[in-house]
């Protein structure tokens, strides 16, 4: 039994046989032998052995005569672990000793010595780790050969377990038997996460090294909500997450009812509930679930996703993509979000020593224009077909709101002199994250048509705490009063001043924190997809005079502490089956 | 017979791969059992592994500047030690 923590990015919990995937859909079937089939498989893997060698020894004589002996010693490296004696007595006394079958003992073997590179702290040594998978996957071709059975065609239910998953992938994926997903790397914006929301399936990633962690047949929960994968649980732990997936269901398929009643409070006060996307494939999902727009399309995926830098005309495609989706409902489009670590594009990221604070965001856009510009043109041209608004993120300074509406006009000026149509009076807004920002927002809201209140960002720079760092993660938190204080002045300054003002971050689809925004005079959220049902029922539940109640309640405490606890406790009030 | 030598691993990338690969190539070239000890340091215990398995020569990851000691024992011993410390101190064929 092995508990493996990572980041849950679709929830939901399922319990299922997995199937491991290496990066060519090789599932590796493991069985046990009969004593009299030991020395067969022994037989198996030799010649699978040798016949990889044979198959590296023609592959690199043929490098060298094209590329030079440079490149062909890389492949010297996979000879000398094939060779290497400490290795095949490894794989040997697994098939010996466990009875397994040449392919479960090879993976079982490859997947240790992986494990040992990728422990060491050498960076290039650990790069090598690279080699391991390959080897294996040779030898693994050879014995599994031209029988390997696919995820297209599934007998029975399952999870996929894989280092991370490609979009050909999944793609081919049998969509009726596949139950979950966990992998080794990703986030919550990584292709895995994305499809499995869309799939409605629970999903964790980051798990580090669960591939290793997981034979094919091993049972396996995985906790999307919780944001963990649980190998081979014990009795105790199956009875108590069967539980939790029946009491799971009933609860989902009675949020699914809520999908198209309105938002409104009992006393007839209309909230605009939305959802944030990274890609338009997410917007069927999210209407489906009584999302009446998007209030964030995180554009930040068109830079990840893709070895070069992304066209005018790529923007183009996905920003219209998301338009036709949608209809006249509203599309919010924030600017490119990232700092240049995340993406490379062939030069190497020169190294800031704290990328959070640095050149990133709508300052990098600033320092970019030919960049910055590519995305606004793509934005301003797919404006025509819907109701598009633009967000600036990251805003610090009006100086800075200021120039990047400049050029937003500049653009503007180009599209109008090559008679491209635009909508001229689009509404651009910008996210109110940093506590700057926050702290002048009368200043700032006099100058755009709406605010988004970015909490995620907001609480990390507030209370100065970095929430993917597990040594303070613990301080990141909404219900800090100081991050309160700050949400309340915002709102009443865009309430102040006549503009819209919405919340985007995590803290819009927390259930313990709708009552409170309620109460603090928000009207418009944004949040998952998923997230929506629960939040509007909530709102459905409520008027909004006990919504400011709270909110009063709620801002005359001085602790975290105490606020997470009143909020669990009004809360559970009204929807005690979330609890 | 037994032979032994203190090396000290000067490329720049260390006893990287292929490195590793050239040395556990000529140690599978002589009779004698070849093991490489790294002593202890800092927080990390002494490490002894067998000279002519690439993979355990590799979990060394002895980077530049780090000492191990080359220890064989057979009929060969001698050359075998000269040959593999030369190798080392030769850089391994790598640099200027």
């Amino acid at each position: 039994m092995e508990i493996i923590k990572g980041i849950g990015v679709s929830p939901g919990v399922v319990i299922c046989h997995a199937v491991v995937l290496d990066a060519e859909d090789l599932i590796i079937p493991r069985r046990t032998v009969d004593v009299i089939d030991v020395d067969a498989e022994l037989l198996r893997l030799q010649n699978a052995i040798a016949r990889a060698r044979a198959d590296l020894d023609v592959l690199r004589n043929d490098l060298t005569t094209t590329h030079g002996k440079d490149i062909a010693s890389i492949f010297d490296f996979h000879v000398g672990l094939l060779k290497d004696k400490t290795l095949t007595t490894q794989i040997v006394n697994e098939i010996k000793g466990n009875r397994s079958n040449a392919e479960y003992a090879v993976s079982v073997a490859m997947k240790k010595l992986a494990g040992t590179f990728l422990a060491m702290k050498d960076t290039y040594l650990s790069d090598r780790v690279k080699d391991v998978y390959d080897i294996e996957k040779r030898i693994l071709r050879t014995l599994i050969g031209a029988k390997h059975e696919g995820l297209a065609h599934l007998t029975q239910d399952v999870v996929v377990i894989a280092h991370d998953l490609l979009p050909s992938q999944t793609a081919a994926l049998d969509k009726t038997h596949v139950k979950g997903f966990a992998c080794d790397v990703g986030g919550r914006t990584s292709h895995t996460a994305i499809v499995a929301r869309a799939m409605a399936i629970p999903a964790v990633v980051g798990l580090g090294n669960v591939t290793s962690a997981i034979a094919g047949g091993d049972i396996v929960i995985i906790d999307g909500t919780r944001g963990m994968v649980i190998v081979d649980p014990d009795p105790e732990q199956l009875i108590e997450h069967q539980e939790y997936v029946r009491q799971h269901a009933r609860f989902e398929a009675e949020l699914a009812t809520l999908a198209h009643l309105p938002p409104i409070t009992t006393d007839g006060h209309a909230v605009l509930l939305m959802a944030n996307i990274e890609f338009p494939a997410e917007i069927d999902d999210a209407l489906a679930r009584g999302a009446e727009g998007i209030g964030l399309y995180r554009t930040e995926f068109l830079y990840m996703a893709s070895e070069v830098e992304p066209t005018e005309e790529d923007h183009y495609v996905a920003y219209a993509e998301a338009v036709r989706r949608l209809g006249d409902k509203p599309l919010v489009i924030r600017t490119l979000d990232l700092g240049a670590d995340k993406y490379v594009y062939g030069k190497g990221p020169s190294k800031e020593a704290n990328p959070f604070l640095g050149d990133r965001s709508i300052r990098m856009c600033l320092h970019n224009l030919p960049m910055f510009k590519a995305q606004l043109r793509a934005i301003l041209r797919a404006s025509v077909a819907g109701d598009i608004r633009i967000m600036f993120p990251m805003i610090s300074t009006i100086m800075e709101l200021r120039q990047a509406k400049l050029v937003l006009n500049d653009v503007m000026e180009e599209l109008e002199d090559e008679n491209v149509p635009f909508k001229r009076n689009l509404p651009v807004g910008m996210m109110v994250e940093v506590p700057a920002a926050a702290l002048m927002a009368n200043n700032f809201a006099r100058e755009v048509a709406f605010f988004s209140i970015g909490t995620n960002d907001l609480i990390q720079y507030t209370l100065a705490v970095d929430r993917t760092n597990e040594k303070v993660a613990g301080l990141f938190t909404p219900a800090h009063p100081a991050v309160l204080a700050l949400i309340r002045d915002v709102i009443r300054a865009a309430n102040r001043q006549g503009i819209s003002v919405s919340v985007c971050g995590e803290m819009a689809g927390e259930p313990i924190y709708t009552l409170l925004l309620l109460g603090l005079g928000l009207s418009n959220f944004s949040m998952n997809g998923p997230d929506v049902p629960e939040v509007k029922k909530i709102i459905r539940s409520t008027t909004t005079e006990h919504a400011r109640q709270v909110a009063r309640k709620v801002l005359s405490f001085d602790s975290e502490r105490q606020v997470s606890h009143y909020l669990r406790e009004e809360t559970r009030k009204i929807i005690p089956e979330a609890f | 017979m037994q032979a032994s030598r203190d090396i000290v691993i000067s490329n720049a990338l260390g006893l990287h791969a292929r490195p590793a690969m050239q040395f556990v190539d000529l140690a599978n070239q002589f009779r004698s059992n070849i093991t490489v000890h790294k002593p202890a340091n800092n927080a990390e215990p002494a490490v002894d592994v067998d000279g002519k398995s690439v993979m355990q020569m590799i979990t060394l990851e002895a980077t530049q500047g780090t000492t191990l000691r080359i220890e064989a024992t057979g009929d060969d011993a001698t050359i075998a030690i000269e040959q593999l410390a030369g190798l080392v101190d030769d850089k391994f064929g790598e640099e200027q």
